[in-house]
């Protein structure tokens, strides 16, 4: 039936981990109401909602940057979205 | 008082959730898929891991088209915007005049985009368009679907036509929302008309405009309609978008590939780029 859709294992786990982010948050906003919000290094009044986007447009975009500046593989790009997404959530 | 829960609400959130699924994340999960596959048709997939991104990502034909898309985005909202700001400013706030001004302005934003481009094409043709007849009897060598120049004038031209007035309409509603009060507050004051606009009105309108802004970015940015009507992309690719090039590698060169991997940094830049606008203008709300 989703035969069309082009599954693969590599972009399941993607979708799964997404799906986890999201099912975390919720867990943790059902147990912590109102997300957690300050003001971080930016300036910017951040929940742990925005958190969790502006690490993941970020690293994107570090990925995408990785490929176009110097190409495959991408351990490197996934170590620095890692530490990224480490200071976003301690410092943002 | 005993607070009462009631979860039958969520139901009412159904059809919203399985519409956005159906018309927004199950396709967008598919782009995902093929964006790391070839396929020659027949529903085989091979896998190709990053190699499309890659591709594209170095690729001086998407270079060249980011480059005029945010040419055309950033221009016509330096146009728009203050553009639209000033037609609210002379639009009566009583009178009989209002709902003739505001059928005036929504004329433009009825018509379909399809419309608007073949509308535009007609009026600029060097030979037998208005525009592009007068121009050229006026002494200006004006071909749009020859000269890059001319064709970019004409697409800017066509969108500030075409959307000016939603610009228009959300700073007015934003003007007509402000309480007398304030005015007649800066009168006494002897506040001049800048010191009334830079103070009273701009801050008022900074939410309308937030919108506004934000509308006019992602649908600019998004733009394929008018511009494939009106110019198909060229003279040659002087005015190739991202979206027609998008076209073009999806459906003319049917590269389904390097087209999925396209559409989502297409789809990123658009994400950052809305939500950085979004919290700078908030901000400065905020501040």
């Amino acid at each position: 039936m989703l035969t069309w859709m082009a599954w693969t294992w590599p972009t399941a786990a993607f979708f799964a981990f997404i799906a986890a982010c999201l099912i975390t948050m919720t867990v943790l906003e059902l147990r912590r109401p109102g997300g957690a919000p300050r003001r971080g290094v930016l300036g910017l009044d951040t929940t742990r909602g925005d958190r969790l986007f502006i690490w993941l447009l970020g690293s994107a975009f570090i990925f995408l940057a990785w490929l176009g500046l110097v190409g495959t593989p991408l351990w490197a790009p996934l170590a620095i979205a890692l530490v990224y997404g480490f200071s976003v959530f301690r410092w943002v | 008082m005993n607070k009462t829960i009631n979860q039958k609400a969520w139901l009412f959130v159904l059809p919203v959730f399985l519409l956005v699924a159906f018309n927004a994340i199950i396709p967008l999960m598919t782009v995902v898929n093929y964006s790391v596959q070839e396929t020659f048709g027949d529903n085989t997939f091979f896998w190709s891991g990053v190699l499309w991104f890659e591709e594209i990502l170095t690729s001086e034909r998407f270079h060249d088209s980011l480059g005029r898309q945010l040419m055309f985005t950033f221009s016509i909202l330096a146009i728009e915007v203050p553009l639209g700001i000033a037609i609210a400013l002379t639009m009566p706030r009583k009178g009989p005049f209002v709902p003739v001004c505001l059928v005036l302005m929504a004329l433009p934003l009825l018509i379909p985009w399809n419309v608007v481009g073949a509308m535009w094409n007609i009026f600029a043709l060097p030979d037998i368009g208005l525009l592009g007849y007068s121009l050229n009897a006026l002494g200006f060598d004006y071909n749009f679907t020859r000269q890059p120049g001319d064709a970019w004038f004409t697409l800017i031209l066509m969108d500030v036509w075409h959307w000016t007035s939603l610009v228009v309409l959300l700073s007015y509603a934003g003007l007509v929302s402000i309480p007398d009060a304030y005015y007649q507050a800066a009168k006494i004051d002897g506040a001049g008309s800048w010191s009334i606009f830079r103070h009273i009105q701009l801050p008022k309108m900074k939410r309308v405009l937030t919108i506004a802004v934000l509308l006019r970015f992602m649908d600019s940015f998004m733009i394929y309609t008018e511009a494939s009507v009106l110019t198909g992309g060229g003279p040659g690719n002087s005015t190739t978008v991202l979206s027609i090039d998008l076209v073009k590698i999806a459906l003319g060169q049917f590269d389904l590939g390097p087209a999925a991997a396209m559409s989502l940094i297409y789809f990123l830049i658009i994400l950052a780029l809305s939500w950085v606008f979004y919290t700078l203008m908030m901000r400065n709300e905020d501040s």
